[in-house]
């Protein structure tokens, strides 16, 4: 009892500096965490970025990725009027074809635009028949700009008017006349010709008559017009896919190909020279450590932009990586099942093989299908970087900042992309992994 | 039972001739793949070199020229360096900052969707698949995505690549975290439960503490990850050090001291991050055991 009381003094003075200890933490560490994201917030000016924010561009973006509009443009000097889906040349209707929403008698071009909401192209005056509020006429002349006559009453917000431009938004389109040229949008849900083109003789057939057509000998002729499909390129996109599991596919298998053997020299039960060991750690090292952005750019400058590049890139890094690992792994060898083989009188390589190399295998193959996978990723990122592959065509995709249908359509295939080599290189890894156990 | 015995083998003979047998195909089962993998190799190396602006064989002499040109203006300057560093060292905190920003954003979040996705402890069970996608769609999507789509949201700058990486960093920190999870002993759970905690006074007092350790190692792991993941993405416009080497670079030669000092200071920083890392992960494992065998 007496130990006991002259133990329980100073066993409870450090029981209290432990709690007192255990308490400051528990309020030390979540107060460090809110005080260093305040840091950022100020150091990243996240106050600042709401008026930087372009709330304009997020409408576009949002609306612009599921739905497209077909421009209906009058030249007004020559009165000549052209359709084309997105205002591109390779969407235009070719001659003599117009959207079955428009109709032309001699000079008057009528557009439709659903709900009441009518559109007249006169050979001199445009109209705009706004249900609710009235008609709307403009004549556009080369001498004294737009001259609109609206109803009476004040101008509404979503009609914007000066000498020289009438613009009124609506919820059914967009009406523009300037001196030049009147235009007219009209909006569609939906990703506009993803299979035909409009000069594909194929455009605005059903499923089923396509299906009967395809049957009947056609089913070349289809799948061509949907691969060299111009708005939406299906055939480089798949290869832009190709080329990025590519890049992923090289850079991974070459750089196990090529650290598995470099990784011997960094062992301690291989590699008996020390200096030897101590060098190939330190190359590993320095590889991982100059990262991939720096072998990209230093690649990209020899070889040019392309996926070789982003390859090698991939590969270089990851030699670095996988040389750390398979060394790891291979100081975990079992030395028992090397002097098994050895006692059979195997020679230094035939003892490698038969008795290093089953043992790592899993190891290595897991690790392999690991990074492939992960490695599909950086193989976007680097593939915009160098040029190469589907993150290439995102970021040009990006950079018009109009064509935000393509840039979701890549954004899905992408996202698909990287789920199935996911799913694929772990259905690999448990298929080889398993069988490699059972066989041995 | 008579088709079995019928099959199994009766002599020594008949057994070694099976055995024979069996390794003779594995072995072609092995060759087979072996050849198809250099096939796919070999090809795949084809296809790249051709598509490729300038080929591999003779991009191979090349393949110093850069480095040594940079390194050659770089060491003419050598004065010039120091102050080069100190020039951008202010974008390279930047770019620290995003990486850590993100990595504790990531954290926090992957922490919530991890305890919400794992049995035993998900407040909603049913749910437990929906927040299983979630953090699958959130590895799955490359942060460059999220980071170019921003940017034209936000504007150039640091936020678009915080975001773009955090959101990364939630989807493959919630799923190690929730295999961190299903190791974790429920007992206190239960205990806490039976006093009337709440779900988050549980899950803080009760999970929390045993999985900590782990957490944080792994979060240590991801941010080396992401210093070079924010440093890639300076490079397509997000901001700090890459942004800086991406300018740097387009001036050409002339500038190649700026680039150098920025290699530098990339290196420098990525190098002395992994150390402080791997040694602080050294320590917690160390930690764990140590509790363990106490």
């Amino acid at each position: 009892m007496t130990t006991l009381d002259v133990n329980a003094g100073p066993l409870k003075g450090q029981m209290d500096k432990l709690f007192l200890k255990k308490r400051l933490m528990n309020f030390a560490v979540p107060a460090a965490i809110i005080l260093y994201l305040g840091y950022v917030c100020f150091a990243f000016d996240v106050p600042g970025l709401w008026q930087r924010a372009s709330l304009d561009n997020a409408r576009t973006l949002v609306s612009d990725s599921y739905s497209y509009k077909t421009h209906v443009t009058r030249d007004n000097r020559s009165g000549l009027v052209t359709y084309a889906i997105e205002g591109e040349r390779k969407g235009e209707y070719p001659e003599g074809m117009r959207p079955a929403w428009v109709s032309a008698t001699g000079d008057t071009t009528v557009i439709d635009l659903e709900d009441g909401h009518v559109v007249r192209f006169g050979p001199e005056t445009i109209e705009y028949d706004i249900p609710g509020y009235g008609l709307v006429s403009a004549t556009p002349s080369r001498s004294k700009g737009v001259q609109a006559v609206l109803p009476e009453g004040d101008l509404p917000e979503w009609i914007n008017l000066s000498k020289n431009r009438l613009a009124i938004t609506t919820d059914a389109g967009r009406l523009t006349v300037t001196r030049n040229r009147a235009e007219v949008f009209r909006y569609f849900m939906g990703w506009e010709l993803f299979f035909f083109t409009l000069d594909s003789p194929y455009h605005g057939m059903g499923a089923g008559e396509l299906l009967s057509r395809a049957v009947s000998g056609e089913a070349g002729a289809i799948a061509n017009d949907i691969w060299t499909n111009k708005m939406w390129r299906h055939g480089d996109v798949a290869w832009a896919i190709g080329e990025t599991i590519l890049m992923a596919f090289l850079g991974t298998f070459g750089a196990g190909l090529v650290a598995l053997p470099l990784a011997f020299l960094g062992t301690r039960n291989f590699m008996p020279v020390r200096v030897v060991r101590f060098a190939a750690r330190r190359v590993f090292d320095f590889v991982r450590g100059v990262d991939s952005l720096i072998w990209t750019v230093v690649l990209a400058r020899a070889f040019g932009p392309g996926p070789l590049t982003g390859a090698l890139a991939i590969l270089i890094t990851d030699t670095g990586t996988f040389g750390k690992i398979f060394s790891e792994a291979l100081e975990n060898v079992d030395e028992k099942q090397i002097e098994g083989v050895a006692s059979t009188g195997a020679k230094p390589i035939q003892r490698y093989r038969f008795g290093v190399i089953p043992q790592i295998t899993p190891v290595l193959l897991s690790q392999l299908l690991y990074f492939l996978e992960s490695n599909t990723r950086s193989a976007t990122i680097i593939g915009a970087i160098t040029g190469g592959g589907i993150g290439l065509l995102l970021t040009q995709a990006i950079i018009t900042q109009k064509d935000w249908e393509e840039v979701a359509y890549y954004i899905v295939l992408i996202v698909l992309m990287v789920m199935v080599m996911d799913w694929f290189s772990g259905w690999l890894r448990k298929r080889l992994i398993q069988g490699d156990a059972g066989g041995h | 039972m008579a088709d079995l015995t019928a099959n199994a083998p009766r002599t020594v003979d008949e057994i070694r001739a099976q055995y024979t047998d069996l390794t003779r195909r594995k072995r072609l089962y092995g060759g087979v793949l072996l050849v198809l993998f250099i096939a796919m190799m070999a090809a795949g190396f084809r296809t790249a070199d051709d598509r490729n602006a300038g080929s591999f064989f003779d991009g191979i002499h090349r393949i110093l020229d850069y480095p040594g040109e940079v390194l050659s203006e770089a060491s003419e300057k050598a004065g010039q360096l120091p102050g080069h560093m100190v020039h951008f060292f202010p974008s390279l905190i930047e770019t620290l900052n995003i990486a850590g920003a993100s990595t504790l954003l990531g954290a926090i979040f992957g922490t919530v969707l991890s305890l919400l996705s794992t049995r035993g402890m998900a407040p909603w069970p049913r749910l437990i698949p929906v927040f299983r996608r979630i953090m699958d769609i959130c590895r799955a999507i490359p942060e460059i995505v999220v980071a170019l789509v921003l940017i034209y949201l936000l504007g150039g700058g640091p936020v678009p690549a915080m975001i773009a990486i955090a959101l990364h960093t939630v989807g493959s920190l919630g799923k190690l975290f929730s295999e961190v999870n299903e190791n974790a002993s429920l007992k206190p759970v239960e205990g806490l439960y039976s006093t009337g905690a709440s779900w988050a006074q549980r899950m803080w007092l009760g999970v929390i503490p045993q999985v900590g350790p782990n957490y944080v190692s792994y979060a240590l792991l991801r941010l080396e990850i992401n210093i070079r993941a924010s440093a890639i993405l300076g490079f397509v416009g997000a901001g700090g050090i890459g942004y800086e080497l991406k300018n740097s670079m387009s001036w050409g030669q002339g500038r190649y001291d700026e680039a150098a000092a920025i290699f530098v200071l990339l290196f420098a920083s990525i190098v002395v991050v992994d150390q402080i890392s791997g040694s602080l992960r050294d320590r917690l494992t160390h930690g764990a055991r140590k509790g363990a065998t106490a």
